[in-house]
């Protein structure tokens, strides 16, 4: 019987290829695309992780510099005489080439028990580690690149993050030209009784917790939450292909069913039957989507790599692990789609009577009554979406758009069957009747994919938006904030007074860049030191600021703050805020400063360098007549000898500085042509599995007298309107999707607000892109249509009943 | 001649091998007669009128309405044929699910350009249609379904009506009723009537009688 029964069920995926394709295709897709996405952020996080992981810094309080980034080796001494058991730590960039190496000295001496593992059996061991030239630890990847640039061997080792590379303290303070500087000290967790104060031993020092050196893993998690949003978004536009597909396979076996269970078979038996279909479906998509989303990754990692990098700093592997957990969640997100999708199918299957005709027409009524329902259940959410978007938080904003996205899914069919029903009065003749008549009737099957495609029209064009409007708002401020026509990078404080001495009589300015580290409302963040120069009074971005605010900034007695650091510590002009070592300024006013996921203060330069005298001198901005700064910068380099990179133009900064952004979004530029084109083939397998049934619908009004090539005609033309339709519902629906990315999301993930601008002129290409999208979909049903034998459309009269 | 139908074969491609349903089938009909057309379930009839009607092409042989060679005529040639010379009753009565009975009922003259709102109530009250216009065609009875079928092939007021079992879904009273319409009609206006029955009773109220069989007909 068990046979009997799946080789009827069988029979129908082996009449309808396509819709078997189609279901197919659709749940690869969605397990394709989420796997993809997770495989990136999974690789990502398992580099943050080692990254902290490496000698247990993820675990260990440690002591750093009140500000700036290096403290002295004395300290260091003074501590351990005093009994204090810490181990230094000195981290630092060294130029590799083109590219460059972030290395990371250590002391396998007074290393905290069981933080360090140094590769067992390494020939030398421990003394080869310490001795000139040393040796180095890199991850596989990582080692082979460094060798080159280092003076000892490197050895592949594991649990070092990508790019970093491991090696003696001593060793590495002279690659970094840092003798007798370190970056932190590691607090062993048990420490000898009695000791004196640390603060007493070493007063230019404070503590860190190990939660707040988590920072990368924090800073990254916005944009990592941003890419699985979009990675279950994708998902769930798959399911809808799914469901359209299995769904319309229940509705057109029906008659199977009925049949099956007349002859004797148990409605269990037969839904047990349909359940191992849809696993054996489930699982042979799911393997091919996995792979797919693996090839997804390996391509998009490397633009995820380098936005990470020029954002945040983070270094993560280019190359992806294939690893067990995958495969495994892969196919579980394949499993649970497809029952999920096929959830309604089962349950009708379930309940269907032995007796009672068939009536699929009465299925398609019925359905339109739901429409109904589901625009009340889609308008509850909406309005719970703008309450939601009223509420502060990250994971209110997110809360707001899927309700607003999923509300504006459900309200869509029944706006549309309000928008056919409205203009169906005025149609002219009785063709134009019956085909909006019929296109209401067609709501209820084609509505899945037309709540697919809007969806995905509304995801791009709010992400369009946000992306151009900050695009737009990027290039202002950068050619607002860079005014300097030349930036001189000294290679220490001597030589940049020499620098300094030698531009003054040729330019009209030499500005200081200096800055030290140190924590702003007790987040890290940056303290920059400005000159009272018109460069800053006339053209620096201000968002909010007091009566004479440069006054202020210029008497050394304020500062400006960044948006991020303002909007995160709710600061507004007029408040006070205190600098690292407890020195009290106003806050004179706010600046924007995209981009950096750092808090950043402006103070007059002789204040920063009154108040951390440690701090660096080593760069100048540098204002000159544009058409001698070529002139300059050549003799710049000739007369001190800088290297390159040293002297760098207005122009080559902000190129760098757009390149990174233009990285930044392709990934999402890449996730959101996907998405439209997940939200096509939805669209095409419902018309395609629509096509099936629609014989029934079309072949009376083509015996009363219409030619095939003109009911072919109106069902491209059908599809074309619906289309037009689904672009004016997803048009509103993503100018408020961009509204909350722009106000809300990135508010609470970046801690800036961007003004929105329109790009009516992209909305065009959409609608075009969404009109071919469907005009494409439906042109092969509808080719079909028109070489139909009249034969096949003679038998629906002989089957159909 | 309304009608003529000269040699006429078609056969069917199906899953073992071709069926010749049609071999040299041959009649003639003109305005204001009726002719019966009987035969075993399987014969052929409704292919015969689905081939009159121009929604199929026969294999061989001619077939003449109103003066028009059906095989020789395009697409959009036999759908205007259909339109506007043709009323055809299926056997199956494909009503357009997407309409209600009254649409449904004035569809076939509306796109024929010959909607008479008199002649389709009337239409209407003679098949009893009358409480059901706001209905839908799936919440009808066989014989409702039927009774909406039979007055949107009249109500465009065909020349030649091809009528596959008009009634074959209703009880004996009713049946009687329609064909004293479609007599009627026939009398009254000229229009020629070619219509399936399995009941000899029926086929006697007709002008004539052809029986189908081995793909050929036969008068009787
Ligand atoms: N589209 C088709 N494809 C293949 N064979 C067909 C098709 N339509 C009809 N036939 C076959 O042609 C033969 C004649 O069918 P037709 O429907 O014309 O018979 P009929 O005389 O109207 O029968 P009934 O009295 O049962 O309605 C039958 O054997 C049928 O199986
Ligand atoms: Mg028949």
């Amino acid at each position: 019987m068990l046979r009997a029964g799946l080789a009827a069920l069988a029979g129908h995926w082996r009449r309808h290829p396509l819709q078997l394709a189609m279901a197919l295709a659709g749940l690869a897709l969605a397990t394709a695309l989420w796997t993809g996405v997770q495989a990136i952020n999974v690789e990502a996080r398992s580099s943050y992780a080692r990254a902290a992981a490496l000698l247990a810094q993820d675990r260990l309080a440690r002591l750093v510099p009140l500000v700036g980034a290096r403290l002295d080796e004395a300290d260091f001494v003074a501590l351990r005489r005093a009994g204090w058991l810490v181990a230094p730590v000195i981290e630092g960039w060294m130029p590799a080439g083109a590219a460059r190496l972030r290395l990371v000295g250590i002391d396998p001496l007074t290393a905290p028990p069981g933080a360090l593992a140094l590769p067992a059996g390494e020939a030398g061991g421990l003394a080869g580690f310490i001795t000139p030239p040393g040796r180095f630890l890199a991850d596989a990847a990582t080692a082979p690149a460094a060798a080159a640039h280092l003076p000892g061997p490197v050895a592949a080792a594991e649990g070092v993050a990508p790019g970093v590379v491991v090696g003696d303290v001593g060793i590495v303070q002279g690659l970094l030209d840092a003798e007798g500087q370190l970056s932190r000290l590691l607090l062993w967790p048990e420490q000898p009784a009695g000791l004196p104060a640390w603060q007493a031993v070493a007063p230019g020092l404070r503590l860190e917790t190990p939660a707040a050196a988590g920072d990368l893993a924090r800073l990254t998690d916005s944009f990592h939450l941003n890419l699985t949003a979009f990675g279950l978004f994708a998902y769930v536009v798959g399911l809808f292909i799914v469901h359209a597909a299995v769904g319309l396979a229940f509705e057109q076996r029906r008659a199977t069913f009925r049949t099956l269970r007349a002859l004797g078979m148990p409605v269990a038996t037969l839904v047990a039957l349909s359940l191992a279909e849809l696993l054996a479906m489930a699982l042979a998509a799911g393997l091919a989507g996995v792979a797919l989303g693996y090839l997804l990754a390996g391509a998009l990692l490397p633009d995820v790599a380098a936005t990470l990098r020029g954002l945040y700093g983070a270094a993560v592997a280019g190359g992806l692990a294939l690893r067990a957990e995958w495969w495994a969640a892969g196919l579980a997100m394949a499993v649970a789609g497809t029952l999920v999708a096929a959830a309604a199918g089962l349950v009708r299957l379930a309940r269907l009577p032995v007796l009672s005709a068939a009536r699929p027409r009465a299925w398609a009524r019925a359905s339109a009554r739901l429409i109904g329902g589901q625009a009340a259940a889609g308008a509850g959410l909406l309005a719970l979406a703008l309450g939601a978007g009223a509420l502060p938080g990250l994971p209110a904003a997110f809360a707001a758009v899927a309700a607003l996205l999923l509300g504006a899914a459900l309200v869509l069919p029944g706006v549309l069957a309000a928008a056919l029903a409205a203009v169906a009065p005025t149609a002219r003749g009785p063709v134009a009747g019956w085909f909006l008549a019929d296109t209401r009737l067609q709501l209820p099957g084609l509505s899945l994919a037309l709540m697919a495609l809007m969806l995905a029209l509304a995801a791009n064009i709010g992400v369009g938006t946000m992306v151009s409007s900050f695009r737009l708002a990027f290039t202002a401020w950068l050619d607002q904030r860079l005014v300097s026509e030349l930036y001189v990078t000294a290679r220490d404080d001597a030589e940049a007074a020499e620098v300094r001495e030698w531009l003054a009589p040729q330019v009209d300015a030499v500005l200081p860049i200096w800055s030290v580290e140190g924590p702003l409302a007790g987040l890290p963040g940056e303290i920059y030191g400005v000159a009272d120069h018109a460069t800053y009074r006339d053209h620096w971005p201000l968002i909010a600021a007091m009566q004479g605010a440069w006054d202020r900034v210029a008497a050394g007695r304020a500062v400006m703050a960044s948006e991020q650091l303002a909007r995160r510590a709710g600061l507004a002009p007029g408040d006070a805020l205190v600098l690292p070592g407890g020195v009290r300024v106003e806050v004179a006013g706010v600046y924007a400063d995209y981009g950096n996921p750092v808090g950043q203060v402006l103070l007059a330069a002789d204040r920063l360098a009154e108040l951390y005298p440690q701090v660096e001198r080593r760069r100048w901005a540098v204002r000159v007549a544009p058409a001698k700064a070529a002139e300059l910068a050549a003799g710049l380099a000739e007369r001190f000898g800088l290297e390159e990179g040293a002297v760098v133009d207005r122009a080559a900064v902000k190129a760098l500085s757009l390149g990174l952004f233009e990285r930044t979004f392709a990934v999402t530029a890449a996730l959101n042509v996907l998405t439209l084109g997940v939200a096509g083939v939805a669209l095409l397998a419902s018309l395609v599995t629509l096509a099936g049934m629609r014989l029934p619908q079309l072949a009376p009004v083509w015996a009363l007298g219409l030619t095939r090539a003109r009911l072919a005609r109106l069902e491209l033309a059908r599809a074309l309107m619906l289309a037009a339709l689904v672009f004016a519902a997803a048009l509103p629906l993503g100018l408020a999707l961009a509204w909350l990315l722009l106000a809300r999301v990135n508010v609470e993930a970046f801690g800036w607000r961007l003004p929105m601008h329109l790009f009516p002129a992209d909305w065009g290409v959409l609608l075009a892109m969404a009109l071919a999208a469907a005009g494409l979909a439906a042109a092969g049903p509808a080719r079909r249509l028109a070489r139909l034998r009249p034969a096949e459309l003679l038998g629906v009269f002989a089957n159909e009943r | 001649m309304l009608l003529e139908v000269d040699g006429v074969a078609k056969t069917y491609a199906t899953g073992d091998g071709p069926v010749a349903v049609l071999r040299a089938a041959s009649l003639a009909l003109d305005a204001g007669q009726s002719l019966a057309l009987t035969g075993e379930s399987g014969s052929g009839k409704s292919t015969l009128l689905h081939l009159v009607a121009g929604l199929d092409r026969p294999d061989a042989g001619r077939i003449r309405v109103a003066g028009r060679e059906v095989g020789s005529l395009d697409d959009a040639g036999r759908a205007r044929l259909r339109r506007e010379t043709v009323g055809l009753i299926f056997q199956q009565f494909n009503l357009i699910p997407a309409l209600d009975v009254a649409a449904n009922l004035a569809f076939q003259a509306r796109i024929a350009g010959r909607h008479d709102r008199g002649w389709c109530d009337a239409l209407a009250g003679r098949l009893g249609l009358g409480p059901l216009l706001r209905r839908w065609p799936e919440e009808l009875s066989g014989g409702q379904q039927q009774r909406v079928a039979i007055g949107r092939a009249l109500a465009a007021r065909p020349r030649l009506i091809l009528a596959d079992e008009p009634t074959g879904s209703l009880d004996e009273a009713t049946g009687e009723a329609v064909l004293d319409l479609l007599l009627g009609l026939v009398s009254e206006t000229g229009t020629a009537l070619l219509m399936v029955t399995h009941s000899l009773r029926l086929a006697g109220r007709l002008g004539g009688r052809v029986h189908l069989a081995g793909g050929r007909l036969q008068p009787c």
